[in-house]
């Protein structure tokens, strides 16, 4: 197939990621706003980082003007599983593929591209991905604008009613594999009952957002990786 | 807003980028550890439960809708909904027992 026809069939491929985004972004438009950022700014964050449980974890750190290197880690910690992703989706690119189109794949690695990559048939082609990009940024960044921007004049109701929109992507990410392996369930049991301590302890609930989310994901996955490994064979394409 | 807002989304941004972009260009062999495997493999479980609760609890205006909403998700995300019917789905349960206690 043609480069431009396999732009245009990654563009038509991702309308579904398109929409998601768009209502997702919306609501973190609006925590952005409720933070003080300007429209511009929530927009710029979103063209720049494509991760919507970073860019939330990050709203809290700026939030409470916490330090750089706080983020940094944060970040690193909550995103590492594009490390998982960049690697699986190395595996699927001809080997010749310019180092550019490396650089320019990793800038569009999320949750979902990569779940639609790993599933097209044969090698990745580097049109295919850009397609897939531009559709599904276009709709992060213009429903973060929107969320930022109509914040303001959106009814409290609807406002309050969007904050947990952001929390039920995460929960629809993780509780179809928790239900069907033993060992995310527990996991995700585990990380959840440690935030809750983390929460509610004397000296533990000053320890800001950020750095429970780091201490409780190190200490959750590790016991599951200890205690429950899993074998090789397993590992290769997994979200 | 502190004046630091852009520092911040740079260095969002750098540290998110590179994790994306060094697999790619650089790592061209399986990783071997079963260990670190194994933990890569957890590691977005754990955060996005960790990320999500308490935290959901306290993401709406009262604490029966957070919990009503948080339930909806529970139960379409177990039913393998699709992400936006799980987001909006829970959204919209915050929304009715939010106006149904605004008419009580």
């Amino acid at each position: 197939m043609k480069n431009t026809s396999l732009f245009k069939k990654g563009l038509i491929d991702g309308i579904p990621i398109f929409l998601g985004y768009l209502a997702v972004s919306f609501a973190f438009g609006i925590q952005a706003a409720d933070i003080d950022l300007s429209p511009f700014q929530a927009g710029l964050l979103s063209l720049l980082n494509v991760t919507s449980a970073g860019q939330f974890a990050g709203l809290t750190v700026i939030a409470t003007a916490g330090s750089y290197i706080e983020l940094a880690v944060l970040q690193l910690i909550i995103n590492l599983r594009y490390f998982l992703m960049s690697a699986a989706l190395s595996q699927k690119l001809p080997a010749d593929t310019p180092t550019i189109h490396r650089m320019g794949i990793a800038y569009g690695v999320t949750d979902e591209i990569f779940g639609l990559s790993v599933l097209a048939d044969g090698p990745l082609r580097p049109a295919y991905s850009y397609g897939l990009i531009v559709v599904s940024v276009t709709g992060w960044v213009l429903g973060t604008v929107l969320g930022a921007a109509a914040g303001a004049i959106l009814p409290h109701l609807l406002i309050s009613a969007l904050g947990v929109a952001l929390y039920g992507m995460f929960i629809a990410i993780i509780i179809p594999p928790a239900r069907d392996e033993g060992p995310v369930r527990i996991t995700v049991f585990m990380a959840m009952v440690m935030s809750s301590i983390f929460t509610v302890l004397p000296v533990l609930r000053n320890l800001s957002g950020g750095m429970r989310i780091i201490i409780v994901t190190i200490t959750a996955a590790s016991i599951s990786a200890l205690l429950m490994p899993r074998d090789i064979e397993e590992g290769g394409d997994e979200q | 807003m502190t004046p630091n807002v852009y520092m911040y989304i740079l260095v969002m941004a750098l540290v998110t980028y590179l994790i994306r972009a060094l697999p790619l260009v650089l790592i061209r062999k399986e990783i071997k550890s079963r260990f670190i495997r194994s933990f890569l493999y957890y590691v977005p479980f754990a955060t996005l439960a960790a990320m999500t609760f308490p935290s959901i609890l306290t993401s709406t205006d009262m604490l029966l809708s957070a919990v009503i909403g948080f339930v909806t998700a529970l139960i379409l995300a177990f039913a393998k909904k699709s992400l936006i019917v799980v987001a909006i789905g829970a959204s919209c349960a915050v929304l009715i027992v939010e106006t149904l206690a605004g008419i009580l």
